[in-house]
C-alpha cells in the first residue's frame, strides 16, 4: 500500500510570480477547454464580421466603408465578450463550487488570483484581436492613422477591459452563478444591439447618443471606431471606460461575495 | 512548551439569530490527530472555518501554529492543509491538473504523480471534475489538502460518503500523515473513524464542547459495560445484586430480557452464571455488550450522529 511517500511538514508558498502565472495558465486552459466560451469569443465577432461586411442591405452602417466600420466594432464586441461575459460566467461558476474558497485557504493571495485572471483575459483577447484584425484587412479593411491609432486603440482596449472585467466581477461576485449566466449573456445582447457596439452611434436616434456614448460599450466601440478613421483619440471616452471601471471596482471591493 | 496546533478560546459565532458556536474552547497538541464529532448543525464546521480564516471571531480567540487565521493569513495560509466539505475545484478541470495546480503554489510540494497514485486518483483519468463519483471528489479534495506539505490539516468529513476500501485507504493516510508530524483535524461522523485516528475525541453539541479525551477516555467515563441475556421471567434478581459489588444494576426489561450494568469482569460474569445455576436457569443470549464511542455520543447529546 505504502508507496514510501513521506508526509514530513515543508511548507512554503511558491514565488508570487510563479503562482501567478500558473493561475493564469490554469485560467486559460480551462477557457480554452470551454465550447461556449470560444463560441463567445472567436465565432460570434467572426460570424458578424464576414456576414456584416457582405449584407449590406440587412443594417444600415452608414456612410463610408462597411468594413471600415465594421472591423473596430467587432473588435469592441470581443473585448466586452471576453472581460465582461467569459469572466462573470466563469468567476460566478467559480464561487459556486467552491473553488474561490479553496483557493482563499491557499498560499495564492487575492492579488495574485485577480492578476491571474486578468492575464488570462488579455491573453485571450490578444489572440481575439489577431484573428479578428486579420480576417478584417483580408476583408479589406483600411485602418488610418498609423502607429498612433493602434496605440490609441490599445489604450481604449485596456480602458474598456477594466471597465467590462470590473462590471463582470461585480454581477459575479453577487448574483446567483444561474442568474449571471443569464445576465451576462443579457447584457452582451442588449449592449450589442442597443449599445453602438457594431452599429455607430450615429445611426441611433439624437436623443439616444448622450445615453449610448455613456455606456462602456459605446465609449469603447466608438472611440475605436473614431482612431481607426485617422482621428486622435478623445480622452473623455477614455474617461467614461475608467468611470465605469473605478465605480464597478469599488462595488465589487464592497460587495464580492467568495462563496 | 511547544506552540499549540490549534488553541480556540471562548469562540463564540453567531449567524443572525442562531448562535452557531457558543463559547468553544479547544487545544490541539502538534503531531496528533484530534477528532471532532457532533451532530449536524453542532458547530463543527464554523468552528473549522474560523480555523482556516475563512470568519473572523466575533468573540474569544483563534490561533493556529501560533497565528491569527485572519489577520496573519499571508503567512499561515502555505502552513495549512484544507479539505472542505464539498467542492472546490473547478467543474471542468482533470483531477491531475488540479492537483498539479494545487502543487505550484507551495515551494516544496509532494510529487504530484505519487500522490496520485496512493490516493488512487489515476482512475479519474481524463474525466472532468464534474462528472468525478464523490468518492473520487473527495480523494482528490483529501489530496488537495497534503499536496503542499503543510504543518497541519483540517478536514471536514474526508471520509464521507467513501466506499470501505477508500475509507480505509483514507486512514491509513490519516495515520501516516500524524506519524509523520502533520497536525490533523478532522470532524467525522462515524465513531470507528473517531476510535481508530485520534489520540483526541471532542464532543460538540450546540456549539459547545460537552466532552473531550481519548477515546478509551470517553468510553469509560460516559456509559457503563452491560451484561444482556434471556431467561424466563419474573426471577429474583435481588440475589444477583447482592452478589455484586455495589455500583450494578440489575433490570429485567421487557419481561424475560435481563440487562446488568457495571463494569464487566470475569467475577461480574461468573456471578451472573453462578446466580442462574443457583436458579437451575439457563441464561440464553448471553452478550457482553461494551459501550461505543456511538453510545457515548448518544448518552451525552441525545442524538444519533447520523440521522
Amino acid at each position: 500500500m505504502s508507496t514510501g511517500l513521506s508526509f514530513v511538514p515543508a511548507p512554503a508558498a511558491n514565488t508570487w510570480s510563479a503562482m501567478v502565472v500558473s493561475h493564469a495558465r490554469m485560467e486559460l486552459r480551462l477557457l480554452v477547454r470551454n465550447g461556449e466560451q470560444l463560441l463567445l469569443a472567436l465565432v460570434i465577432p467572426l460570424l458578424l464580421l464576414t456576414g456584416g461586411a457582405e449584407s449590406g442591405k440587412v443594417v444600415d452602417l452608414g456612410a463610408g466603408r462597411r468594413i471600415d466600420i465594421l472591423t473596430p466594432g467587432v473588435v469592441a464586441l470581443a473585448v466586452m465578450s471576453t472581460s465582461f461575459t467569459s469572466l462573470a460566467i466563469a468567476t460566478a461558476f467559480e464561487r459556486r463550487y467552491g473553488v474561490l474558497k479553496r483557493l482563499g485557504a491557499s498560499p495564492l493571495p487575492r492579488s495574485g488570483l485577480l492578476l491571474g485572471k486578468v492575464l488570462s483575459l488579455l491573453a485571450v483577447e490578444a489572440a481575439q484581436l489577431l484573428v479578428i484584425c486579420a480576417v478584417g484587412l483580408v476583408l479589406g479593411w483600411h485602418p488610418h492613422g498609423g502607429l498612433p491609432a493602434l496605440g490609441a486603440s490599445l489604450v481604449l482596449a485596456a480602458a474598456g477591459t477594466a471597465a467590462f472585467a470590473s462590471l463582470g466581477l461585480l454581477m459575479a461576485g453577487t448574483l446567483r452563478a444561474e442568474a449571471t449566466l443569464a445576465g451576462a449573456n443579457l447584457v452582451y445582447v442588449v449592449l450589442l444591439v442597443a449599445g453602438a457596439v457594431v452599429v455607430p452611434l450615429s445611426k441611433y436616434p439624437g436623443w439616444l447618443h448622450p445615453v449610448v456614448s455613456a455606456l462602456p460599450s459605446g465609449a469603447l466601440a466608438e472611440g475605436l471606431r473614431e482612431v481607426c478613421a485617422g482621428s486622435s483619440l478623445a480622452w473623455w471616452r477614455v474617461a467614461v471606460l475608467v468611470v465605469w471601471a473605478a465605480a464597478a471596482g469599488v462595488l465589487t471591493s464592497r460587495t464580492f461575495r467568495w462563496e | 512548551m511547544s506552540v499549540p496546533a490549534v488553541e480556540v478560546t471562548d469562540l463564540v459565532m453567531r449567524y443572525g439569530e442562531v448562535t452557531a458556536v457558543d463559547g468553544l474552547s479547544l487545544r490541539v497538541e502538534p503531531a496528533t490527530t484530534t477528532a471532532i464529532l457532533g451532530p449536524n448543525g453542532a458547530g463543527k464546521t464554523t468552528m473549522l472555518e474560523t480555523c482556516e480564516g475563512y470568519r473572523t471571531p466575533q468573540s474569544g480567540s483563534v490561533r493556529v501554529l501560533g497565528l491569527d487565521p485572519v489577520r496573519q493569513h499571508g503567512a499561515l495560509a502555505p502552513r495549512l492543509g484544507v479539505m472542505l466539505q464539498a467542492g472546490g475545484a473547478w467543474s471542468g478541470v482533470r483531477a491531475d491538473e488540479m492537483l498539479g495546480y494545487v502543487a505550484s503554489l507551495y515551494a516544496h510540494p509532494l510529487a504530484v504523480p505519487d500522490v496520485v497514485e496512493r490516493l488512487g486518483l489515476a482512475s479519474c483519468g481524463r474525466t472532468p471534475y464534474r462528472r468525478l463519483s464523490g468518492g473520487q471528489q473527495q480523494r482528490l479534495g483529501l489530496a488537495m489538502a497534503i499536496v503542499g506539505r503543510p504543518e497541519i490539516v483540517f478536514l471536514d468529513e474526508p471520509t464521507a460518503g467513501l466506499d470501505p476500501q477508500s475509507r480505509r485507504a483514507t486512514w491509513e493516510l490519516v495515520e501516516q500523515l500524524a506519524a509523520d508530524g502533520v497536525s490533523v483535524v478532522l470532524t467525522t461522523h462515524y465513531m470507528e473513524e473517531a476510535e481508530r485516528l485520534a489520540r483526541r475525541v471532542v464532543v460538540v453539541d450546540h456549539g459547545r464542547v460537552i466532552a473531550s479525551g481519548s477515546p478509551g477516555e470517553l468510553m469509560s467515563a460516559g456509559a457503563k459495560n452491560t451484561i444482556l441475556f434471556t431467561a424466563k421471567p419474573g426471577l429474583h434478581t435481588d440475589e444477583l445484586l447482592w452478589a455484586l459489588p455495589e455500583e450494578y444494576s440489575v433490570v429485567e426489561e421487557p419481561a424475560g430480557h435481563y440487562r446488568v450494568e457495571g463494569e464487566v469482569t470475569p467475577h461480574t460474569l461468573a456471578a451472573v452464571t453462578a446466580w442462574c445455576a443457583s436458579l437451575d436457569v439457563m441464561p440464553e443470549d448471553l452478550v457482553i455488550g461494551k459501550h461505543s464511542l456511538e453510545d457515548v455520543f448518544l448518552a451525552l447529546t441525545g442524538k444519533r450522529l447520523r440521522s
